[in-house]
C-alpha cells in the first residue's frame, strides 16, 4: 500500500504580477519502507514537493495523501498536530536550538505529547543512542561538529517515532566522509527501523544510497516531463 | 525539560543583553515602588494615620501659611460642637547642616498634649515643658537619632522666623521626650509657644492653625462649616477641614506629588517599553529559523506565539520581582529616615501587587507584536532564509 500518494499535485506562487508554477501536476506513489531520493536542478520543485508531502504547505491544486489521510483539507492547527505525530524533518543546516543541549533538542517534539518528563528524557536518550551520540547528550550544538549536529537533528526527527522522514539536503553542509556516515545512518533507519525516507539531494553519491531515485525538472517528474 | 524550561533557556540566549534589560527593568520597578510609597504617604492618608477623625484644623482661608490671630481661639471654643481648641505654628528652621529635616511646632504645652492623647509624655516632662519658656520636647526616635539627652541645648537656625534682635539663632532646652504608637512614631519637635511668640520679630499674637476637638465626630462637616461661617466676614477668614485633609493639603504645597510621580514614572516606563521592546524584537529576528523549526516539528502557530509572549512576560516579571525585592530592602534601610521626614514610609502590599501587575502588562505590551509576527511566520519562507 502506498504511504504517500500525490495526484496531479500543483503548486504555484505569485511573484509580483507573475504567477510561477513550481509544481505542475505531479503524480507519485511512495510505498511504505521506501528510501527515495529526489534529484534535479535548483528550482525544479524538489523542496516544494517535499514540503507538501511533509504538510508544511498546502498545494494549489491536486491532492496529497499520506498514510491514507488527505492533507489538502487540514487546517494549519490540524497539520501541526499531524506533523508532530507522523513526520520527522531533517534539514541541511540542522536547525538545532543553540540554547538547548543535544538531549533537550531531541526532546523538543515530545513536549507536544502527553509523555511524562521521565519518559521524554528516556525516549530522547534512546534516540541519541540510535544515532550514536549518547555520550554527547549534555553538549550544546556549538560544542558539536557538523556531523554530530546532523545526528542530533536525526535523533530529533525520529524521537516521536514518525512513519515518514523527509530530508532536505541532509548532507549538503557536510564533507564526504561525514556525509557517508549520515547516509549510512539513514540506511539503518530505513532498513532496520522501517522508516520511509524521502531525501532531496543534489549529490549523486548520496542519491546512490537510496533504493529509488526520481528526477525532477521544471516542476515535473523527469520521466513525466520526458 | 518542559515549556517553561524552553522559555527560560531562550531568555538567556544572550546573557549580557538579558541581564542589562533585567537591570533596567529592576531599576524602573524599584523606582515605581519607592515613588508610589512616597506618593501614598502624601496623598492616600498613609502618613496621616495619626490624624484623628474627631479633630478639625482651622487655617487661613486662602493659604495655610496665612497666620490667624490667637484671639480667635476663644471664639472657636465658644461655638457649638467644639469640645476643646489648641493651636500650633510652623517654625521651619534648620538643625545642623539641614541635610535631614524634622518639623518643629511652637505649641501650648498642656493644651497640645491634652488634644493629642495618642502622644505619651511623662507628667514630669510635661510639667518641665510647661514651666520652661525656652523648653522643647522631642519625639524619642528623633532624640535617639541625634543623640540628644534631656538638658541639652538644641540650636536651630531660623529660616522663617527671626528674633527681635534680628538674629536667626534660636536655642531651645530639651526638657522632655514623648512618644506615640510604635508603627507611627511622632516626628515633631515641640517648642513653647509663649517663648516663641515673645521672641519673634513679627506676627506676634498670631498662630498658624487651630486644632479643634469635636464633641461628636459625626458632626465634623457641620462644625467646620459653622467655624468658617463665623469668620467669613472677619479680616481673617478661615478654612476648616479634618486633620487628615489639612495635612494632605499641606503636603500638596510641595506640588502635585501624584502628578510629579506619574510624570517621572511615565517617562521611565516609556523608555523601558522601547528598550525591552527592542530586545524582544531583536531576539525574535535572531531566531526566525528556530521558530520555523518549532512549527515544523508540530508546535501550532498559537503555541509559538505563546512562547514568544511568555518569554517577554517572564523577562518583565523577573525584573519586577527583583525590583520588588530590592525595594523592600531599600525601604528597610531608608524607611526610618523617611518616616521622620514624611511621617510614613512603608511599602504596601497593594504597591507590590501593582508593580507586579505593571511588569506583567509591560511584558504583554512588549511581547504582543513579536508574538503576532511569530504567529504569522511562514515555515517555508523562514527556512528558505537560512
Amino acid at each position: 500500500m502506498a504511504l504517500v500518494r500525490c495526484q496531479d499535485l500543483q503548486k504555484s506562487f505569485v511573484k509580483g504580477r507573475e504567477r510561477v508554477e513550481v509544481l505542475d501536476g505531479i503524480n507519485l506513489e511512495i510505498q511504505e519502507g521506501d528510501f527515495l531520493a529526489l534529484m534535479g536542478p535548483s528550482g525544479s520543485g524538489k523542496t516544494t514537493l517535499l514540503n507538501l508531502i511533509g504538510g508544511l504547505d498546502h498545494p494549489s491544486g491536486g491532492a496529497v495523501q499520506v498514510g491514507g489521510v488527505s492533507l489538502n483539507e487540514m487546517s494549519a492547527r490540524q497539520l501541526a498536530k499531524w506533523r508532530a505525530e507522523n513526520i520527522g524533518f531533517i534539514f541541511q543546516f540542522y536547525n538545532l536550538l543553540p540554547v538547548l543541549t543535544a538531549q533537550r533538542n531531541v526532546e523538543l517534539p515530545l513536549l507536544l505529547t502527553p509523555l511524562s518528563s521521565r519518559q521524554r528524557k528516556d525516549n530522547a536518550a534512546t534516540a541519541l543512542k540510535i544515532v550514536g551520540l549518547e555520550d554527547r547528550a549534555k553538549h550544546k550544538p556549538g560544542e558539536l561538529s557538523g556531523g554530530q549536529q546532523q545526528r542530533v537533528a536525526i535523533a530529533r526527527a525520529i524521537v516521536a517515532d514518525p512513519t515518514l522522514l523527509v530530508c532536505d539536503e541532509p548532507t549538503g553542509d557536510l564533507d564526504r566522509e561525514t556525509a557517508d556516515e549520515i547516509l549510512s545512518l539513514l540506511e539503518v533507519l530505513n532498513q532496520e527501523h522501517g522508516k520511509t525516507i524521502i531525501m532531496v539531494t543534489h549529490d549523486p553519491k548520496a542519491a546512490e544510497r537510496a533504493a529509488q531515485v526520481l528526477r525532477m525538472d521544471k516542476g515535473r517528474l523527469a520521466q513525466e516531463a520526458a | 525539560m518542559n515549556k517553561l524550561g524552553l522559555l527560560w533557556a531562550n531568555l538567556f540566549r544572550r546573557r549580557t543583553r538579558t541581564l542589562l534589560t533585567l537591570l533596567s527593568l529592576l531599576v524602573a520597578l524599584l523606582l515605581f515602588i519607592l515613588l508610589r510609597t512616597i506618593s501614598l504617604a502624601f496623598t492616600d492618608g498613609g502618613g496621616f494615620s495619626q490624624a484623628s477623625v474627631d479633630r478639625l484644623v482651622v487655617s487661613g482661608k486662602y493659604s495655610i501659611i496665612d497666620s490667624l490671630p490667637i484671639s480667635a481661639l476663644s471664639q472657636i471654643q465658644a461655638l457649638e460642637g467644639v469640645d476643646a481648641v489648641t493651636h500650633a505654628e510652623w517654625f521651619g528652621g534648620v538643625y545642623q547642616d539641614g541635610a535631614e529635616f524634622f518639623p518643629k511646632f511652637p505649641v501650648d504645652p498642656n493644651a497640645y498634649f491634652d488634644m493629642h492623647p495618642e502622644y505619651r509624655i511623662d507628667p514630669e516632662h510635661l510639667q518641665a515643658f510647661m514651666n520652661t519658656r525656652t523648653g522643647a520636647v522631642a519625639p524619642r526616635a528623633v532624640a535617639e537619632k541625634y543623640g540628644w539627652r534631656i538638658g541639652d541645648k538644641i540650636p536651630i537656625q531660623g529660616d522663617i522666623w527671626s528674633k527681635r534682635d534680628g538674629s536667626s539663632d534660636w536655642e531651645f532646652d530639651l526638657v522632655g521626650l514623648y512618644s506615640g504608637s510604635e508603627d507611627r512614631p511622632p516626628t515633631v519637635l515641640l517648642l513653647h509657644y509663649d517663648y516663641f511668640d515673645e521672641a519673634r520679630q513679627y506676627d506676634r499674637g498670631t498662630t498658624g492653625w487651630f486644632i479643634v476637638r469635636l464633641t461628636d465626630s459625626e458632626r465634623a462637616a457641620e462644625v467646620a462649616s459653622r467655624i468658617d461661617q463665623f469668620f467669613a466676614n472677619s479680616s481673617d477668614p478661615t478654612r476648616t477641614s479634618t486633620e487628615a485633609e489639612q495635612q494632605r493639603q499641606f503636603m500638596q504645597q510641595i506640588g502635585d506629588i501624584e502628578l510629579m510621580m506619574t510624570g517621572i514614572l511615565g517617562a521611565v516606563f516609556f523608555t523601558i517599553l522601547l528598550l525591552t521592546g527592542n530586545t524582544m524584537a531583536q531576539s525574535l529576528r535572531e531566531r526566525v529559523p528556530e521558530l520555523a523549526v518549532l512549527k515544523a516539528v508540530g508546535f501550532t502557530d498559537a503555541a509559538v506565539a505563546a512562547l514568544v509572549l511568555g518569554e517577554a512576560v517572564l523577562l518583565c516579571l523577573l525584573g519586577g520581582l527583583l525590583g520588588a525585592a530590592l525595594a523592600l530592602l531599600v525601604a528597610m534601610l531608608i524607611g526610618p529616615g523617611m518616616e521622620q521626614t514624611i511621617g510614613f514610609f512603608e511599602v504596601q502590599g497593594t504597591t507590590l501587587a501593582a508593580a507586579l501587575g505593571l511588569s506583567t502588562a509591560l511584558g504583554l505590551a512588549v511581547g504582543a507584536f513579536p508574538a503576532f509576527r511569530a504567529r504569522r511566520l511562514s515555515i517555508i519562507e523562514a527556512l528558505r532564509a537560512v
